[in-house]
């Protein structure tokens, strides 16, 4: 048995969710539950792959597809910061209406496959047998995933901006009283989030199946969604969770494969059974969520005055 | 620099007549239906401790809320260090050197103290800095503080001390404080005018909220007195009574309550004995071994600083928490109710009225017809086969609204717009009406003005005379002196025994609500 194959595999499945979970994290740390991540990666992966096929360019084709994210997630902030709507109900919405708009979008572009995009080698270290292809033989997007989650882990904990967006998730009424703009923490959060989203998208249609298929995100914003809740908005954990969810995923097809009698079915569900057991476990103890967990999640700020 | 100036000034002008920090003229802000500040007049000078007295919905808040930014006056001048102003945002106030400790804490629960404060430092320090200037600031004005730890784990008391430590970093030139006793033991308050005082003499002007006279006179050399959202008289509290202060801002003479005898009947109504509760929640407080008994016709005070398991104990009292596994720990008319819920426990004849109105005793959303047959449903004939008697139900509303004086729009009105003094009337009333044999009532004028509040209390102790046995369960001293036959104080989750009120002394009691026993 291969394992090589097997771990690259996991490799592809898991970046996707770990690019929608980082953004995700950053919008809910800043209390705004967008429940849309799934209907802004469709959008991406349109935009990136409609851009790939016109441009040709695979740097272009992902700015197209963040961007894009960007601009869907644009559409929530401004229905649930300024216009006050409810963000469950408005989430919801924005996941259906980019199914519908990315199926509208893509109808012309179906049949069509590209070219994936290319490996970063990075020089010597590429050529090392085994850990070279399992560690520096990937496109540029799972070395972003790596980097963004680090990157923002670093930011919530040890910088004075992540403190302030931390204080704006935790009390938006404290924040405000302050001085800080909880609306402007909250759009920038937000737009993050379409972005990272945005980027998962490109990622499924320029990399991990090259071409586009309605629906293609299959679930994965909602397993983002809630990988956030089983890693207790930590980073670590939820880079953690990405992989555990990536490889059950991968790991469905592999146990066929091997001849164990699974129901496939079973292991599809693998993911959302563990976050209910993950929620299930965390919810157990009070203070492990009292101190991660956003405690204006969800809540619509009224500015006073 | 500006500070070493400031303090130059101080040298200087010592003993003289001082510039004013800040004057305020013709403030003017109103709220859909209310004038809450009509055409005010303030002028607080360097290094004085001005005193804003007011009853509650009197404007002393919204009047702060203008001076540090948080709300824009609709007219009149802003002046700060003679040189007319106008704010948009508390982050201005603070570069002028405002700084504000509020009356509900607008602090972080899940991030550290030190967090807490680096989060209000306008200066961008790092974390690092922010706990050693912390260090050093409160070894200077004796507010100690571990900037470690998180903000949940910590007492009313050293929350406040964040507040003020925040505002202190700042280097203040005037600091407000928006009634910061009501919490706090009254060794901890002695505390605080210690601090207050060492940052009026370096030269920090502090405008001080309170409706406490006792506290104002000790501490203030100037007053403004607000009553109905305008200026009624500027005065110095040394030279006055607490007693010519409060007619002031009540504007009309007030009676004192009298205590009727109490009734010779040693029935027990309500017996808890041994109750022990784990908090639900994961800030809550666990109730220990807790025991007392309250006879017919007698009214027992529970002190203590918020925090100390008196939501605890109200929801184990109420049936809001239900104990299934205990055997006899409460019981109302010698019957066993551990294991009865809300609805059961009242149809035994008793009512309660619990600390958060919303939620709890009300429903904001409904009218105040639905809210008045929340509770009144079983025991008055307001249901007939399973429909609303419409006309019984308006008649009990109008009778809770004319006896009670509750000021509302009509029957239909909904609750979320009553203020909170007239929505507390509303619900001590709605309970009082029905005649409980046991009531149990969690902070009963709390948020009420000083007019509304006699007449509670007196409505509560006629109560007793007709054989009711009372809790009450309250932060207010005064109240509890005033209407309580025994007192007892819950602290850290334990009461103490109870004391008679003859022999209680307001020392005492203090000492007991910051744990200490004995003396």
């Amino acid at each position: 048995m291969d394992l090589l194959p097997v771990a690259l595999t996991i490799i592809t499945a898991s970046t996707p969710l770990l690019l929608a979970a980082t953004g995700e994290l950053v919008t809910e740390k800043a209390g705004v539950l967008n429940l849309g991540v799934e209907g802004m990666m469709l959008v991406g992966a349109i935009a990136a792959f409609a851009a790939a096929v016109s441009t040709g360019s695979g740097l272009i084709a992902i700015l197209v597809g963040a961007f894009s994210g960007v601009a869907v997630a644009a559409i929530f902030a401004v229905l649930t910061l300024t216009c006050l709507a409810n963000q469950v109900a408005t989430g919801l919405a924005l996941t259906i209406f980019g199914v519908g708009l990315s199926a509208l979008v893509g109808s012309n572009f179906v049949g069509i496959s590209l070219e994936p995009l290319p490996q970063l080698n990075i020089g010597v270290l590429s050529t090392i047998p085994i850990l070279g292809d399992l560690l520096f033989g990937h496109d540029v997007l799972v070395y972003l995933s790596f980097i963004m989650i680090l990157l923002v882990g670093y930011f919530l904990s040890k910088t004075r901006s992540g403190l302030i967006l931390r204080a704006v998730g935790e009390s938006h009424d404290s924040a405000h009283a302050l001085g800080y703009s909880v609306l402007t923490v909250r759009y920038l959060a937000v737009l993050f989030g379409g972005f990272m989203s945005g980027l998962a998208g490109s990622y499924l249609s320029l990399v991990y199946t090259p071409l586009w298929a309605e629906n293609m995100t299959a679930g994965r914003g909602w397993i983002a969604l809630a990988l956030v809740v089983f890693g207790t908005w930590r980073a670590g954990r939820i880079a953690f969770g990405a992989y555990l969810f990536g490889a059950i995923t991968i790991l469905q097809l592999h146990v066929q494969g091997w001849g164990i009698n699974i129901a496939s079915q079973f292991m599809t569900m693998l993911p959302y059974l563990a976050t209910v057991v993950v929620l299930v476990f965390i919810s157990s103890d009070k203070m492990k969520i009292r101190i991660n967990a956003p405690q204006s999640i969800g809540k619509v700020f009224y500015p006073p005055r | 620099m500006s500070q070493n100036k400031a303090k130059s000034k101080i040298g200087q002008l010592d003993g003289l007549e001082l510039a004013p920090l800040l004057k305020l003229s013709g403030i003017t802000k109103s709220f859909p239906g209310i004038l809450a500040n009509d055409t005010i007049d303030l002028t607080v000078k360097q290094g004085e401790i001005h005193a804003l007295l007011g009853e509650n919905g009197a404007g002393k808040s919204t009047l702060v809320k203008i001076i540090y930014g948080l709300l824009t006056p609709d007219a009149g001048t802003f002046e700060w260090e003679e040189s007319v102003t106008s704010l948009s945002n508390p982050a201005q106030a603070r570069a002028l050197g405002i700084g504000m400790v509020f009356q509900h804490f607008s602090l972080f629960e899940a991030l550290t103290v030190c967090e807490n404060i680096a989060i209000a430092d306008d200066q961008k320090l790092n974390l690092k800095t922010v706990a050693l200037r912390i260090k050093e600031v409160s070894n200077r004005y004796g507010l100690p503080i571990d900037p470690d730890r998180y903000v949940h784990s910590l007492s009313v008391g050293e929350k406040q001390r964040i507040e003020i430590l925040r505002c202190l970093l700042q280097r203040p030139k005037l600091l407000i404080l928006d009634e910061p006793t009501s919490v706090l033991t009254p060794q901890e308050a002695s505390n605080l005018f210690v601090t207050l005082e060492n940052l009026a003499s370096s030269g920090c002007a502090i405008l001080y909220i309170s409706h406490k006279l006792e506290e104002v006179r000790s501490l203030c050399g100037t007053a403004t007195i607000l009553r109905n959202g305008a200026v009624v008289a500027t005065c110095n509290p040394k030279l006055e009574t607490a007693k010519t202060m409060a007619e002031l801002m009540i504007g009309v003479k007030l009676h004192n309550i009298k205590r009727s005898e109490k009734l010779e009947n040693h029935d027990n109504r309500l017996q808890i004995n041994k109750l022990n509760l784990k908090s639900n929640d994961p800030f809550g407080m666990d109730l220990k071994n807790i025991s007392f008994d309250i006879q017919e016709g007698e009214v027992l005070g529970i002190a203590g600083v918020a925090g100390n398991g008196q939501t605890e104990l109200m929801a184990a009292l109420s049936g809001e928490i239900v104990q299934n596994d205990s055997h006899d720990n409460i019981t109302f008319d010698h019957v066993c109710v551990s294991g009865m819920g809300v609805a059961a426990r009242r149809a035994m004849g008793a009512s309660f009225v619990p600390e958060e109105r919303y939620g709890h005793a009300a429903i904001k959303e409904m009218s105040l017809k639905d809210n008045a047959l929340l509770t009144t449903s079983q025991k008055i004939n307001l249901v007939k086969k399973g429909f609303l008697q419409s006309n019984e139900i308006c008649d009990l509303t109008q009778k809770i609204i004319s006896d009670f004086d509750v000021r509302t729009t009509g029957l239909e009105m909904e609750t979320a717009n009553l203020s909170g003094g007239n929505l507390q009337k509303f619900i001590l009333g709605r309970e009082i009406l029905q005649n409980p044999r046991i009531l149990i009532v969690s902070q009963p004028t709390w948020g009420v003005d000083a007019g509304a509040a006699v007449f509670l209390r007196k409505s509560l102790l006629d109560l007793a005379a007709r054989g009711c046995a009372i809790l009450i369960i309250s932060q207010d001293l005064d109240e509890i002196f005033e209407i309580c036959d025994r007192i007892a104080v819950l602290y850290q989750g334990t009461l103490s025994p109870s004391i008679t009120r003859e022999s209680a002394s307001v020392h005492q009691i203090g000492l007991l609500m910051g744990g200490k026993t004995g003396e």
